[in-house]
């Protein structure tokens, strides 16, 4: 349980605790200043990480809890 | 009457039809009217949460906000998927507690924790005062459509009426099922026609993205980046952290949870959720195109960016189209935010007061409140000046003051007492309403703090107060 509590944490510190560092236009990705760019990629990454969340959490083994 | 209303109207019409349609061969009491008798699997859920989150606030208020602010609109995207990772621990205990103690509303699950009727009442009120700002926003948004879809032959408070009528009439038909399968069809073309949208129009007017964001960053500069004052880094922080805070408070949001068949349906549904935001890039795209392509357009107005852009760019059936998604997104969370006003007053506020009367008395106030309700919000919008987006934080502001009590309710062990929990949350409301209407920031509040502290979103400042007089309060009480 403990690794999903540290991994609960890691799109919070990516999206906003990097913030003040990524607050910059240059260089462009896809097409998008790179402050827009990052969040997108976070977006994704967010919903990677709660996958692999889902996989390691032991309740969602189990059937369809009532 | 042009191609772009028919259009709208006809797609108006078919909403209305489905949800009578799935009335039909149901007993309606009011459990079924709600919370759809509790029998909905993943893939429902997943839509009509969706539909509670893609209002016409991010359809036009997203594109209104990257068009008057810039970098700042991102906002947006981030607090719904930081979102989605509070919903992974969040919604399976709310959901869980909820069933096994059949509880209907959110206001049940503070009377049903707390063992105290006046929190639940004070809840309600608080859902109340928070949903009235979503549901000017939903009608502002019907407003608009319907009078840029007329070419300016139907006035946008004209507008304002017509989608207030048709949304009591869609809500006091269906209630919940009916908002289900529109959410269906809604995504959907919500989908298809916003990735079309920010696609086409950057290439159409710029040739691409990056010559796009290039010509507004020369015209602009400083426009693509979060500024160092104002709408700063910390003001982006702290927002977020409010929003996500109180993103499962809204108790439209939290009966929609009451739906579920099982906890797991949350667990998974927050996987695929944040990737739905993305869609919310496109809108954004669309708000950037406009500011070189539709300049001008100042203070709420903003709001029209999207639609103005669409005008100037295509034909009227395709503007008929777009107009019919974006009365759809402001029709389901319109329709769900009525039904949970009415409900709130008639179940949480009058029957927790008078507590003999009939569920059957009790429902048919609640039907007969959503006109009301639908009245005082036309009042609203067509009384006020605020954009989408101050609206939208404002309601936030509000109902963010139910989230520490809630929390801690959830522990084995709750320290926090009634009447710290009706204390915080008074204390927060106060400063709110304080703040919004001497109309005060931190920055003139407490001019001597360093600028990061003063972009701090005053709703956080609330949030503080509340937590610290909850715990004190508890503490207190206790020892005596």
């Amino acid at each position: 349980m403990k690794v999903l509590y540290v991994l609960t944490l890691v799109p919070f510190i990516g999206i906003l605790g990097f913030l003040p560092f990524i607050n910059r236009i240059e260089p462009y990705v896809l097409g998008m200043p790179f402050y827009m760019f990052w969040m997108a990629m976070w977006v994704v990454l967010t919903s990677a990480v709660l996958a692999v969340m889902y996989k390691l959490d032991p309740r969602n083994r189990e059937g369809e809890e009532e | 009457m042009n191609i772009a209303l028919i259009i709208i109207l006809g797609f108006l019409i078919l909403s209305i039809f489905l949800g009578i349609r799935s009335t039909k061969g149901k007993d309606m009491n009011l459990e079924q009217w709600t919370v759809g008798g509790r029998g909905f699997g993943t893939i429902f859920v997943f839509l009509l949460m969706a539909g509670e989150i893609y209002t016409t606030f991010s359809f036009l208020g997203g594109s209104g906000w990257a068009y008057s602010k810039g970098a700042p609109a991102l906002y947006v995207l981030i607090y719904i998927t930081l979102s989605y990772v509070l919903s992974y621990w969040l919604l399976p205990e709310i959901w869980k507690y909820a069933k096994e103690n059949r509880l209907m509303s959110q206001s049940d699950f503070f009377v049903s924790k707390y063992k105290s009727s006046s929190l639940g009442i004070l809840a309600a009120l608080v859902g109340v005062v928070s949903m009235i700002p979503v549901i000017v926003v939903q009608l502002k948004g019907l407003g608009i459509i319907v009078s840029e879809a007329s070419y300016g032959a139907i006035s946008m408070s004209t507008a304002v009426w017509l989608g207030a009528i048709s949304l009591t009439i869609y809500v006091m038909i269906s209630g919940i099922h009916g908002s289900a399968w529109i959410a269906v069809i809604k995504d959907i073309m919500m989908i298809v026609i916003i990735a079309f949208l920010g696609i086409y129009l950057p290439i159409h007017y710029f040739g691409g993205l990056q010559p796009m964001f290039e010509a507004i960053d020369s015209a602009k500069p400083g426009f693509l980046k979060l500024p160092d004052q104002g709408l700063s880094v910390s003001w982006f922080i702290s927002t977020v952290i409010l929003l996500v805070f109180g993103f499962y408070m809204w108790p439209q949001v939290f009966s929609a949870v009451y739906t579920a068949r099982s906890g797991k349906t949350f667990r998974k549904n927050a996987i695929i959720s944040p990737l739905y935001t993305l869609m919310l890039l496109f809108v954004f795209f669309v708000g950037f195109a406009a500011i070189l392509k539709v300049p001008g357009l100042q203070g709420a107005d903003a709001d029209l960016s999207l639609l103005r852009l669409t005008i100037q760019t295509f034909d009227p059936w395709f503007i008929g189209i777009i107009g019919a998604a974006g009365m759809l997104t402001a029709l389901v969370p319109g329709s769900m935010l009525l039904m949970s006003v009415s409900t709130l007053l008639a179940k949480n506020v009058y029957k927790e007061l008078l507590p003999g009367v009939s569920d059957k008395n009790v429902m048919r106030l609640a039907k007969c409140l959503v006109p009301v309700v639908a009245l005082v919000s036309v009042y609203f919008t067509l009384n006020g000046g605020e954009t989408m987006s101050a609206l939208i934080l404002m309601g936030y502001s509000f109902i963010t003051q139910l989230f520490p009590s809630l929390l801690f309710s959830l522990k084995q062990k709750n320290i926090v007492t009634k009447y710290g929990a009706i204390t915080g949350i008074i204390s927060g409301l106060s400063i709110v309403t304080y703040i919004t209407i001497s109309q005060s920031t931190i920055a003139t509040l407490l001019p001597f703090l360093p600028q990061a502290a003063k972009d701090l979103n005053v709703g956080i400042i609330a949030l503080l107060v509340n937590f610290i007089v909850m715990i004190t309060v508890s503490l207190m009480v206790k020892k005596k």
